[in-house]
């Protein structure tokens, strides 16, 4: 009997395939955010407003669901290219899928790549898209302890949204104790509260994305000088 | 419930391995899976023995080695193991310690027989 050392990541094709999108986006100085949330914490109508505000901007939307366009269908009348992306049964997206749905969109012509991904906390925090940076969504009507429940996306999220903040007067949730929790997965997230539906905190969030966005670009332009 | 598809990946880096030793058998695949790598083992286990009984590769052992989340103090450089979600260094108290280590999902080794 003999052992063979092997030390190579299991998801190594995903990885791949993820590596080969990230050095497509920085080509472009295309900045790519991966939403991720549990079932019904409000991604698309976050996104809904932010589509809605970002007029003029050169961005697109690709977007998850096990099945039904009902999400891409919402998203399409702001006038971007949106693509819904039907997993029949999938959990989460993969780098392959993303990889297919992009295949008719010149990258050169987008700023930003939003990636909506199936309702699910568990998940897709294993699958690399070749994202920028992990977005995660909490709202106000689930636990305050999500983040320590799952630790993997809330520790993997550059920043937390805490979503539904208008109905914190109506709902038995503590956000400082949210806040706390994530922190305390991880003590460097970022944290803005908003709400889709008064609009507060969406002024923050889209301008966090528009920072990240100039920096994604101004990392090309200086690659390209040197 | 993602390990049905992670069970597949493992199976085809064995694929591949046996591949590259042709006419030896494949016993065991060892992987390390950190407590971040959002991966239940047990899961894991089951879809792994599912896929696995109906190849030429059955009976295949799966060792999963847990790796435990490890922070790194940016203050003093001090090396941790997280428990009780717990980010403070202990050795100075810092809180905005980095995650160095625990989400891995890794195949180790294989023990292959002639």
């Amino acid at each position: 009997m003999n052992r063979v050392e092997v030390e190579k990541k299991v998801l190594s094709e995903n990885h791949l395939l993820a590596e080969q999108l990230r050095a497509r986006y920085r080509d472009h100085g295309l900045l790519c955010v991966n939403l991720i949330s549990a079932p019904g914490s409000g991604k698309t109508l976050l996104l809904e407003k932010t589509l809605e505000r970002m007029q003029g901007t050169r961005l697109a939307v690709l977007t998850g669901d096990l099945q039904t366009e009902n999400d891409a269908t919402r998203l399409m009348r702001f006038g971007y290219p949106v693509k819904q992306i039907i997993t029949g049964g999938t959990c989460h997206l993969d780098a392959k899928m993303v990889g297919t749905h992009l295949e008719s969109w010149d990258l050169a012509k987008l700023d930003l790549l939003i990636v909506e991904n199936v309702g699910n906390l568990v998940c897709p925090s294993s699958y690399d898209l070749g994202e920028d940076c992990k977005i995660v969504l909490l709202s106000t009507t689930e636990g305050e302890d999500k983040p320590l429940k799952y630790p993997s996306i809330f520790s993997k999220a550059e920043l937390m949204l805490l979503t539904k903040i208008d109905l914190l007067p109506y709902v038995p949730f503590n956000p400082d104790l949210a806040r706390d929790n994530a922190r305390r997965v991880h003590p460097q997230i970022e944290i803005i509260d908003v709400s889709s539906t008064t609009g507060a905190g969406l002024d923050q969030w889209l301008h966090w994305l528009r920072r990240r966005m100039q920096q994604k670009n101004e990392r090309r332009l200086f690659q390209t000088q040197s | 419930m993602h390990e049905l598809g992670i069970a597949a990946s493992i199976l085809e880096c064995v694929r591949a391995e046996a591949d590259r030793h042709p006419g030896f058998h494949i016993s065991k695949v060892g992987i390390r899976m950190g407590e971040l790598s959002g991966v239940d083992s047990d899961a894991l286990r089951f879809g792994f023995d599912c896929l696995v009984k109906d190849t030429d590769f059955a009976p295949l052992v799966l060792d999963i080695e847990p790796v435990p989340r490890v922070q790194r103090c940016p203050q003093c450089g001090n090396e941790f193991r997280m428990t009780e979600y717990d980010p403070r260094c202990p050795a100075c108290g810092e809180f905005m310690t980095q995650c160095v280590s625990g989400d891995e999902l890794n195949i180790a080794y294989m023990e292959v027989d002639e």
